[in-house]
């Protein structure tokens, strides 16, 4: 009992805005496929840099949820895409993405929970990752929350956006829903986060109506990830 | 011409023999015949003339357009092609080569027989040759153009065979032609009867390639041409020959591209391209290609591109050469490293796009280029990395566009309350889906300079649903617009 207090108490714990920042695999599982939210969270943060992004899809993802669309002209980084078939070669194209110094960020998506997906593979990617200290993400969806060795795991969702300054009736700025239910660094949580465009910041606003959710110290996950 | 009718079969599509074909080149009053097949020419067609005219004279002629640059590329193969009988050989004109067979007519078995040989293997190729064999290069094209069949000219009678053919035959360009017919001077004997001060002065003015005189001197060898023959480039390769054959040919890549690396430094020049021939113990070769995105002449990355391609190589019964050759040559200067010891980013980003196109293929490792378009499909093209950094737009558009696109755009069913607005409800992938708020519309005419007749214009929104989702749709056409029934709805894309 001990032992589980102390873990809880650990004094370098992340806030959750450095934890979506964080240099190693994170994981990010849409709630529903048809979603632009979990590329959309991971576009916003990603600190901007001049270099570009290596962006590889599987055949699956990029048929059902689409290709990256104007990502500089919307102040994104720049895109290097590999349009792969097989969710093997995504994850064999991220390991030599993540060993060249050249790129900003490494974002993979794969479709489901392929059996090339495992958990050693995962953990390769954390080793790749935090030795060359880049941020690493794999969105994935339409997957499970299966075996996996990513410091983070997020689960996002859309959240009806903000008010539009000028019509009531237009969409505004948008929001998401951010789930972090499994992490190695930060105090899982939810929250609501908005993205500020002007200064290009993202706000964590503990999720309203769900205390428990947002209090919660998930102790008792945290021990059974250990 | 020839080469275009060996062309014409290869593809199945040779006009028969008696159909006269000509081929067209641009001139300055609209086409004009470049080459002509033999029934064109029977039927009294001329080199030079325009097309329009031609066509009066022979109603059913055939014109098709010359490639002059594919022909000059195939004359350049040939000159060197042609260095199986002699080492000098030059391209000369459009339409003929010189070589320079100085003591090497004796290993074919005389000239005359060396003639044959030519002409035959000519043949081979489907070409037709005339050839003519001259102490100098002006009596070699004259008689070859204007002589008899394979004339073979030695150097006592040059006078006396160049005598008789026409002043066309010394190189001489049409104005001058023309004057020296003015002059009544119609054959080279005539010519070479004048006294040589009269012509001199008459001539003075001329420029040395339209002076008679001159090339009349060259033809008959008192003035020298000497044949400046190019050297081919040696290529870059590095060979390695075992003495038994062997199953695995891992081991000697590396040394092999350190020796090419090695001449490649030497040269100053790093390559694009790579092919590693591997030649088989039972007669079989077998290849593998690798290319990189810029010039390079670095032994591991270069390695590291073969890297999983040679255990797909079927060993059989193994191996007895390797051979590894720079295909694409670029010059390549020494660069410096930047000032805290590690090479520039660009650098490691080429190398990381040769690995994955070596592995993946070139196809599917691609950037996003911007194109100056109003559909959305259009205004951004996905185009190989391997061919550099595509350039940036000048001003950008500022427009509200999704972060993902949908390709193609996936159809779906609405309710609407008014047929101009936006809808109330959609179905998409069998999922009903309300929408709270909108934007829009927002109109974007079909391009007509590029749209097939019809195309009907899109009216786009970006609608947000009851879960928050935030989607574009479009509506295809008008409800009367007169291009078809009633209007499509599509989604396109996701925003954040």
């Amino acid at each position: 009992m001990a032992k589980i207090l102390a873990l809880s108490s650990n004094p370098d714990r992340q806030t959750p805005r450095q934890a979506l920042r964080a240099r190693t695999l994170s994981e990010a599982f849409p709630a529903t496929f048809a979603d632009a939210a979990a590329p959309g969270l991971v576009l916003r943060a990603l600190t901007r840099e001049s270099r570009p992004v290596l962006w590889v899809q599987d055949r699956l993802s990029a048929r059902e949820t689409g290709a990256p669309y104007m990502l500089r002209a919307q102040g994104g980084p720049e895109v290097l895409r590999v349009a792969l078939s097989r969710p093997a070669d995504v994850l064999q194209a991220m390991e030599d993405g993540l060993a060249c110094t050249a790129l900003s960020a490494v974002i993979g998506e794969i479709w489901g929970n392929p059996p090339a997906l495992s958990f050693t593979a995962s953990k390769r990617l954390v080793l790749r990752a935090e030795r060359s200290a880049l941020p690493c993400w794999l969105i994935r969806p339409g997957a499970e929350a299966d075996l996996s060795a990513a410091r983070n795991r997020w689960r996002v969702a859309s959240l009806p956006s903000s008010p539009h300054p000028d019509d009531r009736q237009a969409p505004g700025a948008p929001r998401w829903r951010a789930e972090l239910f499994r992490s190695r660094l930060a105090r899982p949580g939810t929250w609501v986060v908005a993205h500020d465009g002007a200064a290009d910041r993202l706000d964590f606003s503990p999720a309203s109506g769900d205390g428990a959710l947002g209090a919660g110290d998930g102790t008792d996950r945290r021990r059974a990830a250990r | 011409m020839e080469r275009w009718a060996r062309v014409m079969e290869r593809t199945g599509a040779a006009p028969p023999d008696d159909l006269p074909v000509v081929l067209a080149a641009e001139g300055s009053h609209g086409p004009v015949v470049h080459a002509l097949n033999r029934a064109a020419r029977l039927s009294g067609i001329q080199t030079g003339a325009r097309v329009v005219d031609m066509r009066a004279i022979c109603p059913d002629l055939q014109v098709n357009y010359a490639d002059i640059e594919g022909d000059r590329r195939f004359l350049d193969w040939l000159r060197l092609w042609a260095r199986r009988w002699c080492p000098w050989s030059v391209s000369d004109g459009d339409d003929g080569l010189i070589l320079d067979t100085t003591g090497s007519d004796h290993l074919f078995g005389g000239e005359a027989a060396m003639l044959r040989d030519m002409e035959a293997r000519f043949s081979g190729l489907g070409l037709t040759a005339q050839l003519a064999a001259a102490p100098t290069w002006g009596a070699a094209w004259g008689l070859a153009r204007f002589g008899p069949v394979r004339a073979i000219c030695p150097e006592a009678a040059l006078a006396e065979r160049l005598g008789p053919l026409p002043v066309k035959a010394l190189r001489l360009p049409q104005d001058t032609l023309l004057l020296l017919n003015r002059l009544g001077l119609k054959r080279i004997a005539d010519l070479a009867a004048i006294p040589r001060p009269a012509l001199i002065r008459r001539f003075r003015e001329m420029e040395p390639e339209c002076n008679p005189l001159l090339r009349l001197d060259q033809a008959m060898g008192r003035l020298a041409e000497p044949v400046s023959s190019e050297e081919e480039e040696a290529p870059f390769r590095a060979i390695c020959r075992l003495s038994e054959p062997i199953q695995d040919p891992t081991p000697h890549v590396p040394e092999l591209c350190d020796a090419l690396c090695d001449r490649l430094e030497a040269a100053g020049k790093g390559c694009r391209k790579l092919r590693l021939t591997i030649y088989h113990s039972d007669g079989e070769v077998s290849a593998v290609t690798v290319a990189t995105s810029r010039p390079s002449r670095e032994g591991a990355h270069l390695l590291r591109l073969f890297e999983g391609k040679l255990e797909r190589i079927n060993p059989g019964y193994g191996f007895d050469l390797i051979l590894l050759e720079a295909l694409a040559v670029e010059d390549l200067d020494e660069t410096q490293n930047r000032l805290d010891g590690q090479p520039d980013d660009a650098l490691h980003l080429a190398r990381l796009i040769d690995r994955l196109s070596a592995r993946f293929g070139a196809r599917v490792v691609t950037r996003p280029a911007p194109r100056e378009s109003h559909l959305p499909e259009r205004a951004q093209d996905w185009v190989s990395a391997m061919a550099g950094p595509p350039g940036d737009l000048a001003d950008p558009p500022t427009l509200d566009r999704p972060v993902r696109l949908i390709a193609p755009p996936e159809e779906i069913r609405v309710l609407y309350a008014v047929p101009e607005g936006p809808p109330a409800q959609f179905v998409w992938r069998r999922q009903t889906l309300l929408i709270t708020r909108y934007a829009g519309p927002e109109r974007i005419a079909p391009e007509w300079w590029q749209d097939r007749p019809g195309t009907r214009l899109r009216d786009y929104f970006k609608v947000e649903d009851h879960q928050g989702r935030r989607f574009w749709i479009y509506r295809e056409g008008l409800a009367d617009d007169g291009r078809g029934g009633a209007p499509r709805w599509f989604l396109h894309g996701m925003f954040l």
